[in-house]
């Protein structure tokens, strides 16, 4: 990417979210498990909103999940998406029940559906973040 | 709703900016008091009273509401706040001020809207993208913003788990043009067909240009007191006859059941202990920030079966003379997206017969209702 493209929005790394990001950047994807009632979350808070207990570990998940639902972005809403257009957007509900935003990559879009079984890949976007995207798992 | 707040309070004076000239016309410079105050005006003409009569006030989406008391010269409210600028919180100001009147904190309360989205570039997608909040995990790294995308998701999973067609949301903005066409007011007036609204551009597909709201500059004010005063003054009063809310929080605002069980909530409460039933509704006026919130909220509120809207709006069953005739005026996607107000306004007008060429004949049970992560319900009547 030249100096002068635009950068495309990025994640603020805080003290809540950091171990998430430090997962990604190693190829791996955590999501927090309560310590005390074993619920699972996403996005990151600081207890659990099952039984509100702040003990809770950043554990890996599976990485596999199912498209929940997906559109195809054709606004220009972000000039560093300019050159993408049209893209998709998915949300995939993992194994372990939480949602997360992701794009579906490696996958055309005729190939794109409600309920598609999906695993995370990670996109190395800066020195700092890396990004999980997903795609069609492959038999 | 417990029924002992039953019929209890009225709308008494309902007022609003043109929208269309406004649309026609930006002007950066335009204040939302200003409009808020050319709705309050309005309002109380319509409903007879005096500027000293009003001792409560509610803003919402006017930045502040010691402003706009100033600008009023309402100098010592005793009921007053600002609501938060979200379009769900139309009906829920309206609630907030018929509870306040029925606990004797007010008498009379003027809910005041006022915004100038359109001449202040309001885009509702962009910068950081939706989630950019404090978790700071922010989806715009994924291409991810607005609430019409957020929308289209839940609509797309909807298509997906009911085949529900697209031509259902080019049913509703027809009907919505439609409406507006008889409605001087409204910003869009030229009909559209479906071969038009197949062709309009996508934003985020599945939505296309002609599902979604037109943001725009307007105000409108809504002026509630108890049923005993109301029965004094200039019109017939418009009875809450009923009211109710019910939040929904999880993924910002793609929940994953289109906001059903949430709108099941409101409608049990709504219709608690009433004589009027969901078939009784002679006009509906939804809030339809984007078409498909029409379709949750006629599934959700129990007019249709779960999965059965796409199929069951057709243009006969919507129209001012169908079996639920449906935003009357022409919706957030043709009359202009004044966030749920334009829409109770118009139910009180059809309610009191006051709405011209759009009038649904004899209606006195009118419904608002909006699908949104707090919804929330009013069954109006006469």
């Amino acid at each position: 990417m030249s100096e002068s493209a635009p950068r495309r929005p990025l994640p603020r790394i805080n003290k809540l979210n950091a171990p998430y990001w430090a997962a990604t950047k190693r190829h791996e994807l955590h999501i927090q498990r309560c310590d005390a009632c074993g619920h699972r979350w996403f996005p990151p808070a600081s207890r659990c909103p099952q039984c509100l207990s702040t003990d809770y570990e950043w554990a890996p998940a599976s990485g596999r999940g199912k498209v929940w639902s997906w559109i195809i972005m054709w606004q220009r809403y972000f000039p560093a998406f300019e050159d993408r257009i049209p893209y998709n957007v998915a949300y995939v509900e993992l194994e372990e029940g939480p949602r997360l935003m992701t794009n579906i990559v490696d996958c055309d879009e005729v190939d794109l559906r409600c309920d598609l079984p999906v695993e995370v890949v990670f996109e190395d976007v800066t020195g700092e973040i890396t990004l999980p995207m997903f795609r069609p798992v492959r038999d | 709703m417990k029924s002992s707040l039953k019929d209890r309070t009225a709308i008494v004076g309902v007022g609003n900016t043109p929208f269309g000239a406004l649309y026609r016309n930006l002007d950066p410079e335009r204040s939302p008091y200003d409009l808020g105050a050319e709705a309050f005006v309005e309002a109380l003409a319509d409903s007879g009273l005096k500027k000293s009569d009003i001792d409560g006030v509610l803003v919402c989406r006017v930045p502040d509401y010691g402003r706009m008391c100033e600008v009023l010269g309402i100098r010592y409210p005793r009921f007053v706040n600002l609501m938060q600028a979200g379009g769900r919180m139309a009906s829920i100001t309206v609630q907030y001020a018929a509870l306040a009147i029925e606990a004797g904190m007010a008498d009379v309360v003027a809910c005041i809207y006022g915004n100038v989205g359109r001449s202040a570039g309001a885009r509702y997608g962009g910068g950081e993208g939706g989630g950019g909040n404090e978790t700071g995990m922010n989806d715009g790294a994924y291409g991810m913003t607005s609430p019409g995308a957020s929308v289209a998701h839940m609509f797309r999973r909807h298509q997906h788990l009911y085949g529900t067609p697209v031509e259902a949301l080019g049913h509703l903005a027809i009907n919505n043009r439609k409406n507006a066409a008889l409605n001087p007011n409204a910003v869009m007036q030229a009909p559209i067909t479906m071969e038009d609204y197949l062709n309009s551009r996508f934003i985020a597909e599945p939505l296309r240009l002609l599902d979604y709201c037109l943001i725009n500059d307007g105000g409108v004010c809504i002026i509630v007191t108890s049923a005993e005063r109301a029965r004094d003054l200039k019109k017939p009063p418009v009875y809450i006859h009923s009211m109710s809310m019910a939040g929904d929080f999880d993924h910002q605002y793609t929940v994953d059941d289109c906001f059903y069980d949430c709108l099941q909530m409101v409608s049990k409460d709504l219709f608690a202990g009433s004589e009027i039933g969901i078939g009784d509704i002679d006009v509906a006026e939804i809030y339809d920030n984007f078409t498909p919130t029409l379709l949750f909220s006629l599934e959700g509120l129990g007019f249709v079966p779960r999965g059965e809207s796409g199929a069951w709006v057709t243009p006969e069953r919507i129209a001012l003379d169908g079996e639920l005739p449906l935003n009357t005026s022409g919706g957030h996607t043709s009359e202009s997206y004044m966030q749920g107000w334009g829409l109770i306004a118009e139910a009180v007008r059809q309610v009191r017969g006051e709405s011209g060429d759009r009038q649904v004949a004899d209606a006195r049970n009118a419904l608002y209702a909006c699908a949104a992560p707090i919804s929330s319900a009013l069954l109006l009547r006469r």
